[in-house]
């Protein structure tokens, strides 16, 4: 018999019943709700008179339409604290824990699942979020679902997929100083499109991926949806479990071991066969930055502006054939489940230290989860930032999409460090550039898009 | 689920690609709207003129193609954001059935999820429905789900169980109910499997 890919190995230990013609009933393991997805799928199974089938198998916690001004206490207008108060209510009837503020496990949903050992190697992880393919950095099998399918998961614990096909992407080589995760990942989608995964469950691999910490693996994961792909996995090895261990819902003592040992098995075998394959050296890559309005509209941010799609150029503001780098910039945004974790705010913070955001510039960080911050704070990063003129923000999505309210004005230009820079994602008319938290910083601190290198 | 058997109806020419649900729905309008009310915001940005009036140049409201329940998508039509209400908002302005060379797969899902077929041709037949649908009195297309056909001779596939699903309006969390007691097996059993897995917020 043919060896197995991580994914199947995963798969098909969910499989509940074979539905036929490919369709298979799925037990789900994880749900993360949050308030804005998550309220209406209660508000739903409540109109229906069903029950949650399996609260204890859920977490919940409050990241889109919270305020992240400081000091906050809901969110930035009643309408989003009703939205809040349903999501409160409906969690404590049906008996799931929430995240609530002053919670170290409040925060961005693809942030805290992680933290708090609730997404574990092997588990089937499902939320109301596209992102949600994140968790595959650990091992687990985890995607996005709209209103009906989380609907689904909160009265039945399961899904009904229809099973993908199966990429492997080898990251190859080792990534030169300047270069990080969300370089790699870019550049992958710069290389093969945002459809290059559609219909995939894709397995990132090889030297570059294995030398990443577990942060780093969240972000290529995460931004899986942008190459087309619902699910982004990584072979859980002794980094993974090292990540896991002691974390509050990880499990302990006899049962560790017994998880432990099973999470070993599951590594792709080494014959394993992909319905597709992909490489990427990472030797030769340069820090990466979107030029258009697609993550696919992506260059080194050492190359000049290519003559292609006009209507994103227009829509961008930038004329073809100059450099990328010295692009005035109006805002800078650090934060996201692509790059708020502690380990992108240090990133960030060793560019920043002892210098200055440019004048002209307003920049934020907002950390991905209320951890993240306090453990910035102990090490004094909100300090580093502040000094230089960024605002210190509350744990949320923030500018990642605004649905807070925290928007990018019309014309204006962004360093995100987010993932998507669709036309209008930031705000009518804002013009994002998605980069690593390093570029990011880099051009807080110029004024301009510039290369982190030269730092 | 409302049923969906065949539809004869006006296909609007919709070619961009990697139309993102970002765009056909905005974020503002998915923390507060009433599902009822989406349909007025479906591309908002490119529908309506700043200051709200509508945009002539926009293909849906261009009076050949006002009340066209067929969109004939370029490639990757609703990537992006796992948002329901993009299709809640183009099932609000009648949409009910878009033909494209591919789509977002979490979109794809959502569309089934509420009576919308989504069509995937080869993106030669596409253009070719592009070209009509965009051709000088060009007539309404029919949909037959039930023969898995596009105007009488283009064949398209679809999974049995989706077919199915949507011919009989069937609703899938119904359906998976009737299954409880395999599911319950299944958790029995992989109780002793994978301990770690049960009760871990209760702890
Ligand atoms: S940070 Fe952005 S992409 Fe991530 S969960 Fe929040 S809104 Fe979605």
């Amino acid at each position: 018999m043919a060896g197995r890919t991580l994914f199947d190995k995963v798969w098909d230990e969910h499989v509940i019943e074979d539905l036929g013609d490919g369709v298979q009933l799925l037990h789900v393991d994880r749900h993360l709700l949050n308030e804005l997805s998550g309220h209406r799928g209660q508000l739903e199974i409540a109109k229906r008179g069903l029950a949650m089938r399996n609260p204890e198998l859920s977490i919940g916690t409050l990241d889109h339409v919270v305020s992240t001004a400081p000091g906050r206490r809901g969110g930035p207008a009643p309408w989003a604290d009703r939205m809040i108060e349903i999501f409160r209510a409906e969690s404590r009837r049906a008996g799931v824990a929430v995240h609530d503020f002053g919670d170290d496990g409040q925060g961005i949903v693809h942030v805290i699942g992680p933290e708090l050992g609730f997404t574990l190697p092997g588990v089937l992880l499902v939320c109301g979020d596209s992102h949600t393919c994140t968790h595959g950095a650990l091992g687990a099998l985890a995607w996005g679902i709209g209103t009906s399918e989380l609907t689904h998961v909160l009265a039945t614990q399961t899904l009904v997929q229809q099973k993908p096909r199966t990429m492997r992407v080898r990251f190859d080589g080792a990534v030169p100083r300047g270069v990080g995760a969300k370089d790699m990942i870019l550049a992958l989608i710069g290389k093969i499109g945002t459809a290059g995964g559609m219909g995939y469950a894709v397995e990132y691999a090889g030297e570059a991926i294995r030398a990443l910490d577990l942060e780093g693996r969240m972000t290529v994961c995460n931004l899986s949806i942008e190459l087309g792909a619902k699910i982004g996995m990584i072979a859980p090895d002794a980094k993974t479990f090292e990540y896991a261990k002691g974390r509050r819902y990880a499990p302990e003592g006899p049962q560790w071991n017994q998880a432990l040992a099973h999470w070993q098995t599951l590594p792709s075998d080494a014959d394993a066969r992909f319905d597709a394959e992909h490489t990427l050296d990472c030797a030769t890559l340069a820090p990466q930055i979107t030029w258009g309005t697609s993550p696919e509209d992506v260059i080194g941010v050492d190359a000049i502006v290519p003559d292609a799609k006009p209507e994103a150029l227009a829509y961008m503001g930038l004329a073809p054939g100059r450099p990328i780098a010295g692009t005035k910039v109006d805002r800078v945004f650090i934060g996201s489940c692509t790059n708020a974790r502690l380990s992108d705010l240090r990133a960030a913070a060793r560019i920043v230290r002892g210098r200055r955001v440019a004048a002209h510039v307003k920049a934020w960080v907002v950390p991905g989860s209320t951890r993240v911050k306090r453990e910035a704070q102990a090490e004094g990063l909100d300090e580093v930032f502040r000094a230089a003129g960024f605002e210190w923000r509350e744990p949320g999505c923030s500018m990642c999409v605004g649905a807070n309210g925290d928007l990018v004005a019309p014309l204006e230009r962004c360093v995100s460090t987010s993932n998507r820079n669709f036309v209008g994602r930031q705000g009518p008319q804002a013009r994002t550039h998605l980069a690593s938290p390093a570029s990011a910083a880099a051009a807080a601190i110029a004024g301009e898009i510039a290369d982190v290198r030269s730092f | 689920m409302e049923k969906f058997t065949t539809l004869t109806a006006t296909a609007a020419p919709f070619p961009q690609r990697n139309v993102d649900t970002d765009t056909i729905i905005r974020i503002e309008r998915c923390t507060g709207t009433p599902k009822a009310e989406l349909g007025k915001y479906a591309f908002e940005m490119a529908r309506y003129l700043p200051g709200g009036a509508e945009n002539p140049e926009f293909v849906l409201n261009q009076p050949r193609y006002r009340g066209a329940q067929i969109l004939v998508c370029g490639e990757f039509f609703g990537t992006g954001s796992s948002r329901e209400m993009a299709v809640w908002a183009l099932a609000g302005m009648g949409i009910r059935c878009l033909i494209a060379p591919s789509f977002g797969q979490i979109f794809q899902g959502n569309c089934f999820q509420n009576g919308v077929l989504p069509i995937t041709l080869p993106p030669a037949s596409v253009a070719a429905l592009m070209r009509q649908a965009s051709a000088p009195g060009a007539g309404s297309f029919t949909v037959d789900l039930e023969r898995q056909a596009v105007n009488g001779d283009i064949r398209f596939e679809i999974g049995a169980r989706r077919k199915q699903m949507l011919l009989e309006g069937l609703d899938e969390i119904d359906l998976t109910l009737a299954l409880e007691p395999k599911i319950a097996a299944f958790q029995d059993a992989d109780r002793t499997r994978r301990p770690w897995i049960y009760g871990c917020t209760r702890s």
